[in-house]
């Protein structure tokens, strides 16, 4: 008797959780739609050509694959009176993301050594002032910087972007390399100390080697960070210095007539690209050095 | 010859803490010099002090007969073997034992040729080309051990290096140090909190608590005459046992009498000491306490006593009881007919008792 009145109620159960399932499943698909929808009407759009942008449909599928808006957004559109695409200005954030993402994690590695490991007197305070800078809104700098950055003869440089970005990516590159170095023990130091190797020795022998997920974070950080910065970018730059988000701005901004929906999509995608790669090829270290961030000795 | 270790007046401070005051210990040639104490007693600290990872507020040290107050400890001379073992984790073991070779740019041949000797010595040839997170824990500790052994130092530092072994391993490599410290004639600084590590290993003990230091000497001087209750207390498994007792003198030295629980107090006489206070504590070791039946050497006195537990351990048989108001260990032979619950004749040895001031915890004889 208890058998039989008992099963019933266990297949119910399991229809039950089943319905749940595919409830969740159908309600997570329609999450993803909902946020993959406009990059998929970016895509399409960007292959389409303006007749078909204006007399289709928004979301249907290009009638006829053309890679003109693709050519014109790289090498022909127009940002204001100039008509290069944004192919000079994406060389630009190139030229400023790179050495910027590298030295700021460098510097940020060496801070982050010192605090965790080398504990000198006021070490609290200094890192504590470092994770200030991290909520420092940008706009507040503005002024100071642009002073400073004349006075040092970078105003409108790329050098004076890649300056810039060092600058206010130190306080999170610090953060990141001091939580990481804190949970390696220190007897680890001591036995280099003890081995004869000195601040940099230690550094570079020791403490860089076992660094690789936490440079990939920061580095995903920074790049992210530096390539998508639009207000130092407009700030600080001048024509022929102009990063690529200042570029595509133009662009879309500034087409008189008819609006060219397709190149501005191409554009758009093409400033996106870098980060995008970065995150494929680096992601799974990045969640990896996140939430791990202990390598046992 | 000058000590190869000497330690004048050191004094430790972080901000306003003392965390050792005065010390002064000096060890020759040859010494293994066991730092024993609980946890938070200072010795630690000393011991980064002695290899220069700490600086000294005050006082003076020197290795050799040089004076290392102020030398980085890369010039002190010293290897240190750590707790945590402290292996590069990024680096194979064949370049965490060279690592400090390299770094003082030592000739690859001469490296190669210590690297072999000093493997050859731990049986870690085969580990050579792994990474430390590929060995187990006994293995870490070889390593370790053979990157400071390949250093050749005047002085050896280890900094608990046992302590996260399991208790077989812990043996093992604890006699393997003990063999390692006889075949070398190297001079070591050792600190632990264990004191059956001190007691084996060592060829002099310092005792310390709260950064003060309570007592220095052989393991046999630390054992059977200790300074004070702390050091009493604290050497030795079982305990020793610190009975509160009244003297009075007699005419072949003074009467001892310890309360009993029930019935009269035991009354010994002790013919090696006389005219101590009238309060004391007396100190007996647990083998101290035997079985009257079973006959033993020395100056023994009889008594019997109510037996509250007995626990049996192998080799021995434990027996507790109550004695001055204290729980009373005697080591009994393994086949003893005591149980508990019942009365036993015990002796009891006063040849190597101690006597402490109740107040100050000091030794009395």
């Amino acid at each position: 008797m208890a058998d039989m009145s008992y099963t019933p109620t266990q297949t119910g159960s399991n229809v039950g959780k089943i319905a749940l399932r595919w409830g969740l499943y159908l309600m997570l698909g329609l999450f993803a739609l909902f946020y993959l929808m406009p990059l998929f009407v970016m895509i399409t759009t960007s292959f389409k050509s303006l007749e078909e942008i204006r007399t289709g449909d928004l979301i249907s599928l290009p009638r006829e694959v053309t890679l003109d808006a693709w050519r014109t957004a790289w090498s022909g559109a127009c940002t204001g009176i100039q008509c290069e695409g944004v192919r000079p200005f994406f060389w630009n954030s190139v030229l400023i993301a790179i050495p910027a993402v590298f030295i700021s994690t460098l510097i940020g590695a060496l801070n982050g050594y010192v605090v965790a490991q080398w504990r000198f007197k006021g070490a609290n305070l200094f890192f504590a002032l470092m994770l200030f800078g991290c909520f420092i809104p940008f706009q507040v700098v503005l002024l100071p910087m642009a002073r400073m950055l004349g006075l040092m003869g970078l105003a409108g440089t790329i050098p004076g972007l890649i300056f810039v970005h060092v600058i206010y990516g130190l306080g999170f590159t610090t953060l990141f390399f001091r939580n990481y170095y804190v949970s390696i023990p220190s007897e680890l130091t001591k036995a280099a100390k003890v081995d004869g190797a000195g601040f940099f020795r230690i550094f570079w022998s020791v403490f860089l080697p076992l660094s690789l997920p936490i440079i990939v974070v920061t580095v995903i950080w920074q790049f992210t960070q530096i390539w998508n910065d639009f207000l130092f970018g407009i700030s600080f730059s001048q024509a022929g210095t102009q990063p690529v988000t200042v570029a595509l701005n133009n662009i879309v901004n500034s087409t008189t007539g008819i609006k060219a929906y397709n190149v501005d999509m191409a554009a758009a995608i093409i400033a996106a690209l870098p980060t995008l790669f970065v995150y494929v090829v680096a992601g799974k270290y990045f969640v990896r050095g996140l939430t791990a961030g202990s390598v046992k000795g | 010859m000058a000590p190869i270790l000497e330690i004048n007046n050191l004094f430790k401070n972080y901000g306003s803490v003392e965390i050792l005051k005065d010390i002064n210990v000096a060890i020759e040639q040859g010494d293994f010099l066991v730092l024993v104490g609980p946890s938070g007693c200072g010795k630690s600290t000393l011991l980064n002090c002695i290899a220069g990872l700490e600086p000294i507020t005050s006082g003076k040290m020197a290795i050799d007969g040089q004076d290392m107050t102020n030398v980085s400890p890369k010039d002190r001379d010293i290897a240190m073997v750590f707790q945590s073992y402290a292996l590069y984790p990024t680096m194979t073991v064949a370049k965490n034992i060279t690592f400090g070779m390299k770094v003082r740019g030592i000739d690859q041949a001469v490296q190669d040729e210590k690297l072999a000797h000093v493997a050859k010595q731990l049986q870690i040839e085969p580990l050579l080309n792994r990474k430390p997170g590929q060995l187990s824990g006994g293995q870490r500790q070889r390593v370790a051990m053979g990157r400071a052994l390949v250093r050749d130092p005047k002085l050896f530092l280890f900094d608990e290096p046992l302590s996260n072994l399991d208790a077989k391993l812990r043996v093992e490599m604890r006699t393997e140090i003990k063999a390692l410290h006889q075949r070398l004639g190297a001079s070591m600084v050792y600190v632990t909190h264990d004191q059956i590590e001190a007691m084996t290993l060592a060829t002099k003990i310092v005792v310390m608590k709260g950064g003060v230091i309570q007592q220095i000497g052989t393991p046999a001087e630390i054992y059977n005459r200790p300074a004070n209750l702390f050091v009493a207390d604290f050497m030795g498994s079982p305990a020793m046992n610190l009975i509160p007792a009244r003297t009075k003198a007699n005419g072949k030295g003074m009467q001892v009498e310890i309360a009993r629980k029930d019935g009269d107090p035991i009354m010994l006489t002790d013919t090696r000491n006389r005219d101590l206070p009238e309060n004391v504590i007396i100190g007996v070791r647990p083998e101290d306490i035997a079985d009257a039946s079973i006959a033993r050497a020395g100056e023994t006195q009889e008594a019997d006593c109510m037996i509250d537990i007995v626990e049996p351990a192998g080799a021995d048989t434990f027996a507790v009881m109550q004695l001055g108001g204290k729980h009373v260990t005697a080591r009994l032979h393994s086949e003893t007919s005591a149980a508990a619950g019942a009365s036993q004749r015990l002796t009891f040895d006063l040849g190597k008792v101690s006597y402490f001031e109740p107040e100050t915890g000091l030794r009395l004889n």
